[in-house]
């Protein structure tokens, strides 16, 4: 082995001992959807797994107050409430063109963004209500863009797949997929330039692991060292075509060894083990100015976008992953961890459901885009 | 005023504007090391150094990125291509990131970068190193394109464009690094973005050209002076925004029009600034505007065709007699 290959190997082996082992059972099981008839694995096993899983996380809450605990909660189920108001308006014709939702993904932007300094980066594709949620963006404008209103994030210029927020650092809503990936490289060799210890999350979908653009820029980030965290939310699906049906090699984890980069595969429905190993990844990239490349297997409850028709999967399959839904698991632990009660956890709910509810009542009530705003912002003066 | 060759003119734009303001960078394969694929960048990676002076793997569509992300939070990046060819696997940064960000994100995120390296014909390097891009970036709104036609212009538009908040695709033409002129000396010079040059004043023909066709242009307008018609040339310098009214007044005043161009016709550049005169002018023309364009092929290796595809003096002085109608 050469000497590049031997240090890689080491790298990843590092990284790879900070990786839950329930993970990867995970990342086998989660291999095997995809296939339409597949065998699916019987009450007791889901319900042993689940077991597992939620034991492993109630170990996680160990270091965090409560809370942050709580707040971590109140942004997935916030997020989750706001996805179905989006598909109740988008049902309404309120919200024109594409759509993509976020439901069951919550625990990956929540996680991973409360790892993140206000003045630090986030890029991500065009499923991002969520991350522009988690970011600190207000419902009310992330709502007024996709109703496409003047009262809108983007001035309702962008919409769906376009939210910005230049005073939060949230640089987009990008909609060719992966396109986001080497602004992500070139946000984070600013910060080197410039010399500040800001670092930068990009996200993506697995399907954007195939295009050039990923790899053109994992090697430019690896190459010189630039303080970006490539998270891949892995939900196994690229539109309508599965994983197994567009990757030759599945681990995508593995891929950054051909740019010795470190990486890590972690549970995306585990809020908690997505928040430790960003940590992680950020340290490496605040402190010693290096990049990490995760992924994050989560899954997609609802289809692709609001005009996805969904026969390339089964019924029984969603259901299964329904079973490992982040807010439910995490819900489950707090309780058990005795940090949570029906009463708190019925007043996030309630909360949620206002603010959602306000949201759509902002986004009604603003302005269309004056017609004179379709020929500003074409060039800066 | 210093005599000086267009290389030599782009070199002190560049060193100029990085000793200027420290967000300037510059970045391109062979940029640094190698001293410019063109040695428009020599000497500046000395000065410079690794910071400022970067160079990349070959892999356009990440340092195209890269770069605009770079522009998306204050730096101003000097993309070199080395040469305008390699730029399609770049173009949905350009395009779909670059030329849009300002608009999409309602107005909150500027893109000052200049994309620059040479474009259209070279000698003898067939068809995928030879072509003339210029339409396709002058179609999107978001995007400046310039190109210059001497080193004085190529200096001061250079500068104003490392300078404009906006990216700007800035197109040098690789038979001319060599040519020579005169370039003002002082510090600070620079020419707007946007405005058309009058390169020789005449009144019975106007002559648009562009790039390299300019001393094409001027050497026709010469012999035609002979023949006792009087051109007028014109150089946009900036395909986009076009200074169309300096073209309209100067059809206004000839009545005849010859656009010429190296780059293919079908939905090029000419046939844009021929409707605008159709539309704004045709009470003004005497003749249709004719268009002088390369030819609708992939560019050919061998010496003789090659020739055969790009506009010369010879062609452009029969389309000025042809709407002139002196041989008819």
């Amino acid at each position: 082995m050469t000497r590049p290959a031997l240090e890689a190997e080491k790298l990843n082996s590092m990284t790879k001992q900070a990786t839950p082992t329930e993970s990867r059972a995970g990342a086998e099981d989660a291999s095997a959807t995809g296939v339409a008839e597949q065998e699916i694995a019987d009450t007791d096993e889901l319900s042993r797994e689940h077991q597992d899983q939620k034991a492993k996380q109630i170990d996680r809450t160990a270091e965090l107050d409560p809370e942050t605990l709580l707040k971590l909660l109140n942004q997935m189920i916030l997020i989750r409430r706001f996805e179905e108001k989006c598909a109740e308006s988008y049902s309404l014709g309120k919200i024109g063109g594409f759509c993509h939702l976020y439901i069951g993904q919550e625990a990956v932007a929540v996680g991973a963004l409360a790892t993140l300094r206000p003045d630090d980066y986030v890029l991500t594709s065009y499923r991002e209500h969520g991350h522009a949620i988690a970011k600190g963006m207000s419902p009310d404008e992330v709502m007024a863009e996709l109703y496409g209103k003047a009262g809108g994030c983007s001035s309702g210029k962008g919409g769906s797949m376009h939210l910005f927020d230049a005073d939060l650092n949230f640089l987009g809503g990008h909609a060719i997929v992966g396109g986001q990936i080497p602004l992500a490289t070139g946000v984070a060799f600013a910060s080197k330039y410039k010399g500040t210890d800001q670092v930068t999350l990009c996200f993506f979908g697995e399907a954007a692991v195939n295009q050039g653009a990923f790899h053109e820029s994992l090697n430019m980030a690896q190459l010189w060292k630039l303080p970006c965290i490539y998270i891949c939310e892995n939900n196994q699906y690229g539109m309508g075509t599965s994983l197994q049906r567009a990757m030759s090699l599945h681990d995508v984890s593995q891929k950054a060894c051909a740019y010795e980069m470190a990486s890590e595969f972690v549970d995306g429905m585990d809020v908690l083990a997505v928040r430790e190993a960003v940590l992680r990844a950020v340290d490496r990239a605040r402190k010693d100015y290096l990049p990490t490349l995760l992924e994050i297997r989560t899954y997609r409850f609802m289809g692709h976008s609001m005009s996805d028709p969904g026969n390339y999967r089964t019924r029984a399959e969603i259901e299964k992953h329904q079973e490992r839904d982040p807010i439910k698991l995490f819900t489950e632990s707090l309780k058990e961890k005795g940090v949570l009660d029906d009463d708190r956890l019925a007043q996030m709910e309630k909360e949620a459901r206002e603010v959602s509810e306000r949201s759509a009542r902002f986004a009604d009530e603003s302005p269309e885009p004056d017609p004179k705003e379709l020929f500003t912002d074409i060039y800066a003066s | 005023m210093a005599v000086i060759t267009m290389r030599e003119a782009l070199n002190q734009a560049l060193r100029e504007e990085l000793r200027r303001d420290e967000t300037v960078f510059l970045m391109g394969e062979e940029v640094a090391e190698y001293q410019g694929a063109y040695k428009v960048t020599k000497g500046l990676w000395e000065e410079f150094g690794d910071k400022r002076v970067i160079d990349t793997p070959i892999t356009e569509l990440g340092f195209a990125g890269l770069g605009v992300g770079a522009a998306m939070v204050g730096l101003r990046p000097v993309i070199e291509f080395m040469t305008f060819n390699f730029s399609i696997l770049a173009t949905d940064q350009i395009i779909n990131s670059a030329a849009k960000m300002l608009y999409m994100s309602g107005g909150q995120f500027k893109i000052p970068i200049v994309f620059r390296g040479p474009n259209g014909s070279a000698f003898q390097v067939s068809s995928q190193h030879s072509q003339a891009l210029e339409s396709w970036y002058a179609y999107f709104p978001g995007i400046k394109v310039v190109m210059p036609s001497t080193p004085a212009d190529a200096k001061g538009l250079l500068k104003s464009a490392i300078r404009d908040d906006n990216p700007v695709i800035f197109m040098e033409q690789e038979r001319m690094y060599g040519q020579k002129g005169e370039v003002p000396e002082e510090e600070d010079f620079t020419i707007p973005l946007g405005v058309a040059d009058v390169k020789r004043e005449g009144k019975d023909a106007t002559i648009v050209a562009r790039s390299l066709m300019v001393p094409l242009a001027l050497k026709a307008a010469e012999e035609l002076e002979k023949q006792g018609v009087s051109c007028e040339v014109i150089d946009p310098r900036t395909i986009r925004p076009l200074d169309i009214e300096t073209i309209i007044n100067s059809v206004k005043k000839t009545n005849r029009v010859v656009v010429a161009e190296e780059s293919h016709p079908f939905c090029g550049v000419g046939a844009e600034i021929s409707a605008e005169i159709h539309e704004r002018a045709f009470d003004y023309l005497d003749a249709p505007v004719r268009r002088l364009s390369g030819a609708e092929v992939p560019m050919p290796y061998a010496k003789n065709l090659e020739k055969l595809a790009i506009p010369d003096v010879n062609q452009i002085i029969k389309a000025v007699r042809e709407v002139a109608y002196l041989d008819s």
